[in-house]
């Protein structure tokens, strides 16, 4: 009984937090995967910490970059990936130059 | 300011004229050719851009135009060839064929920074035409829903043009 309730209370946060669309994704082996397809990063918001690896793969037939206002550029080609290493000021808002209502976020956490 | 005003001005009688004179939503074979119609026009105007001017940032622009415009189309033929659709010419087609064949030729009289703050505004004009006939006609009147599918990442990728040409319009001043 008490199980069963401790279950079903994991099954409710789990489901609040994919529907709250705020799932922070963690790195696994140093590397958070963020995937571009028509047009969106997905995940948006990425969790990382500095030194480890954020790496995007481009699944569009358009060139797009991850750009940092007034900092770093990635540029991404169509079907292929590219990487940035994060550093520790490296909370974020990014955008895609070529398309710039493409956003994303990258949040250092310690 | 003011040529923006006027271009968009003619932008929607254009759009409206069209929409008003086929009084029917238009058909998955029209909406394709005026889809990629309207890509191909934009892709014209990129190579023009690319012949005249010398500023590097509307370079980028427009060689970023024509790549993205001729995926996008390439996308769009695959897609008609395995639905065995055949885009058909229409009202609306013609409509955006002749008013950027007279764009073209304004164009084409001007040169240096004239050129290229024209070609920009055109730019942004010109998506936010495309982007108004998606929005409202062509996305809401597809019937199949790979159709409807690529004409909304077509929406996606065009509003990002229009923000791109408005950065770059910006950054002209
Ligand atoms: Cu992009």
């Amino acid at each position: 009984m008490t199980r069963n309730l401790l279950n079903r209370r994991q099954l409710l946060i789990t489901g609040a937090a994919v529907l709250s669309g705020h799932t922070l994704v963690r790195a696994h082996n140093g590397t958070v995967h963020v995937t571009i397809d028509k047009l969106a990063f997905l995940p948006a918001e990425i969790q990382i910490k500095a030194g480890e690896t954020v790496e995007w793969t481009n699944k569009d037939r358009f060139a797009h970059t991850a750009t940092v206002k007034g900092g770093w550029d990635v540029l991404i080609p169509p079907g292929k990936t590219a990487t940035h290493v994060a550093t520790v000021d490296d909370t974020v808002d990014y955008y895609c130059r070529f398309h710039p209502n493409m956003k994303g976020r990258i949040v250092i956490s310690a | 300011m003011k040529i923006l005003v006027t271009a968009l001005g003619t932008a929607c009688l254009i759009l409206s004229a069209s929409i008003a004179g086929a009084a029917d939503k238009p058909t998955d074979p029209q909406i394709a050719h005026i889809a990629y119609s309207a890509g191909v026009i934009d892709v014209e105007a990129a190579k023009l851009a690319l012949s005249k001017t010398k500023n590097a940032d509307i370079a980028a622009f427009a060689q970023s135009m024509q790549k993205d415009h001729e995926a996008v189309n390439d996308m769009a033929l695959a897609l008609v060839k395995k639905l065995n659709v055949t885009p058909q010419d229409n009202a609306t087609s013609q409509a955006l064929a002749k008013a950027a064949e007279e764009k073209r030729a304004e164009l084409g009289k001007l040169d240096g920074a004239a050129f290229d703050k024209a070609y920009i505004d055109n730019e942004i004009a010109y998506h936010s035409q495309v982007n108004g006939a998606l929005e409202t006609l062509l996305i809401p009147s597809a019937e199949n829903a790979e159709l409807k599918g690529l004409l909304e990442t077509g929406l996606k990728l065009f509003q990002g043009h229009q923000q791109h040409a408005e950065h770059v319009a910006a950054a002209l001043q």
